[in-house]
């Protein structure tokens, strides 16, 4: 084969593949959002918007995305400066901190149920050292916060090591005469970590704030784990119409309001942190 | 700070390094104990979940509990034991497989493409790579499922293993992107003038070298797919896969199902971690820019 066609050759089956099973879907959640049974209509989005159902479950996935996405930001941030500056130890340590990389959003939920369900770990803690009497039903419809609070922890503890994996990757690629630099002229570890780590950090925080401000839209498995249908969240609603309500074009719709969301935030955060015109590392 | 003391006008009979010393050495043990603190956040509900897989059903349930575990294999028995639950297991190392195999035979080849030749539309065809992770993909399957029943995939692995590549497929290309760009061309072209063609040349020096990183990025394929539950339970009924089975029984079934499947969940992960942490950041440095 010619050389000038081998690359296309080479990336068309990828380029095929996305186009029947990325593209084609999209067309086709798009004509299932927008049809009905007289051509093209918002019935759909009116019927969503207007369930009772449509505002709690919006609020809860923005305020849990705004509850988690920070700080787990500030978290990678903690333990990827901690990391590079490691001198013993900072494989095993990296090992440990991404762990949870690989763990499910499922099992994560079930790991965190073992901890706040009423007979599990917290309860047996406090109840051990004296501070309540008897088990609380941490996770019943009594106490949404708790339940807030268990499924921030989760998604905390399960996904904040991909920022980090990422973040020490982009912190192993600024240049150490910067840092040097800095030293040189008096900046204390603070000022370094402000007026060179951050800045120059900047195409990494993009991909890992874009990455993760998508996944906390798509949280799922979580939530139903630990709050089951006390915590409505968007997902929960797109597979409660596609599978007990039985209805598509109500599904679909919704769909595309995530969609819609994470299309926003995406372009939000690149604008946010874009990389000012000609300046590379 | 150090040579600053040390200037400061200091008796001369015992120069006295106190003011320093404490400082940095309370630093460091603020260090030591947020890093040992950041460890056990991690460690200590997964020993959680390990302490309840290995007890017996009923001391699951029981008030309080004990943070040892007893070695009982009950819960571990009866989750073998389950309905449907071997089957679903068997569902979700099949899917993942097939995603695995299909992501790499897919991924790669355009990997290579953007490592190696400089062609019309490159950046174009990156940045729309790049630009799928910006989409919920899983809602992908709400159609899907759709398309499937007109042309007999649904529920079946093969269909739902189609739409778990199409998740780790970016993965795949721009990780092998990263992987091939790490080694040099140079070493192809001597191959060229050894009589090597660009197919031979491939096989016998790049492939070998590159064959550790083509795994690594196969196990992440592997594990997107083992995670996935969103799509793996909106497409498939009868077949399901390990996550799509938990989902649908988290509201009737007995605790101790619950922790026995969450660990049987974890334990790849683990592997997976240890298995791939060489290429963690190698993948992830170059893939992400």
């Amino acid at each position: 084969m010619s050389p000038r066609l081998l690359p296309y050759a080479l990336i068309l089956p990828v380029t095929l593949f996305l186009c029947v099973f990325f593209l084609y879907p999209f067309i086709l959640v798009s004509q299932q959002a927008f049809g009905s049974a007289d051509g093209w209509s918002l019935e759909h989005f009116r019927d969503v918007v207007s369930y009772w159902k449509f505002p709690i479950s919006m609020q809860n996935t923005l305020l849990l995305a705004a509850a988690v996405v920070p700080v787990q930001l500030a978290l990678s941030l903690l333990m990827a400066t901690m990391v590079t500056r490691m001198q013993k130890g900072r494989d095993l340590v990296l090992y440990v901190w991404t762990i949870p990389l690989g763990i499910s959003d499922l099992a994560a939920g079930i790991i965190w149920l073992a901890i706040f369900e009423q007979s599990g770990f917290l309860n047996s803690m406090m109840v051990g050292i004296g501070a309540i009497d008897s088990p609380m039903p941490f996770l019943s419809y009594q106490n949404p916060g708790i339940i807030f609070l268990a499924i921030a922890l989760a998604e905390i503890w399960r996904a904040t090591a991909i920022m980090l994996v990422i973040l020490v990757a982009g912190i192993g690629l600024i240049p150490k005469e910067y840092y040097e630099a800095a030293e040189v002229f008096g900046a204390s570890p603070w000022q370094r970590f402000l007026r060179v780590t951050l800045p120059l950090l900047r195409p990494s925080l993009q991909t890992a704030l874009i990455l993760r401000v998508v996944l906390a839209f798509e949280v799922f498995a979580v939530v139903v784990a630990l709050g089951g249908s006390q915590f409505p969240v968007l997902m929960s609603e797109i597979y409660a119409y596609q599978f007990d309500l039985q209805n598509s074009g109500a599904a679909a719709a919704l769909a595309l309001i995530v969609l819609a969301i994470s299309i926003v935030f995406t372009l939000v955060i690149l604008r946010a942190l874009r990389v000012p015109k000609g300046a590379t590392i | 700070m150090t040579h600053a003391s040390m200037a400061a006008p200091a008796p001369k009979t015992e120069p006295n390094p106190t003011p320093v010393t404490p400082v940095r050495n309370s630093g460091r043990y603020l260090y030591a104990a947020t890093v040992i603190l950041l460890c056990a956040w991690v460690l200590v509900p997964l020993y959680f979940l390990l302490v309840n897989t290995l007890s017996s059903p009923e001391q699951v349930s029981t008030f309080p509990k004990s943070f040892i575990p007893e070695f009982d294999l009950g819960s571990l028995q009866f989750f073998a034991g389950f309905q449907g639950i071997l089957n679903a297991l068997k569902n979700s190392i099949i899917v993942a497989s097939m995603t695995m195999v299909m992501s790499i035979l897919f991924g790669a080849p355009a990997g290579y493409a953007l490592s190696r030749f400089e062609f019309r539309g490159k950046e174009t065809f990156r940045v729309l790579i790049l630009l799928t992770r910006a989409f919920p993909l899983p809602l992908l399957a709400l159609p899907l499922a759709v398309l499937f029943i007109r042309t007999g995939l649904d529920d079946t692995t093969f269909g739902l293993a189609l739409v778990h590549t199409t998740l780790a497929l970016p993965f795949a290309v721009l990780i092998t992107f990263s992987l091939f760009s790490g080694i040099p061309v140079e070493l192809e072209e001597a191959a060229w003038t050894l009589g090597c063609t660009r197919f031979t040349a491939f096989t016998k020096v790049v492939l070998p070298l590159i064959l550790p990183g083509i795994t690594a990025s196969a196990i992440f394929a592997f594990v997107i797919s083992w995670n996935e539950v969103f799509a793996a339970a909106v497409l498939t009924i009868e077949n399901r896969t390990l996550t799509a089975f938990l989902l649908q029984t988290l509201g009737e079934a007995p605790l101790h199902l619950k922790f026995a499947g969450g660990f049987i969940l974890v334990v790849p992960a683990l592997i997976f971690i240890f298995a791939v942490r060489k290429y963690l950041f190698s993948m992830w440095g170059i893939a992400n820019r």
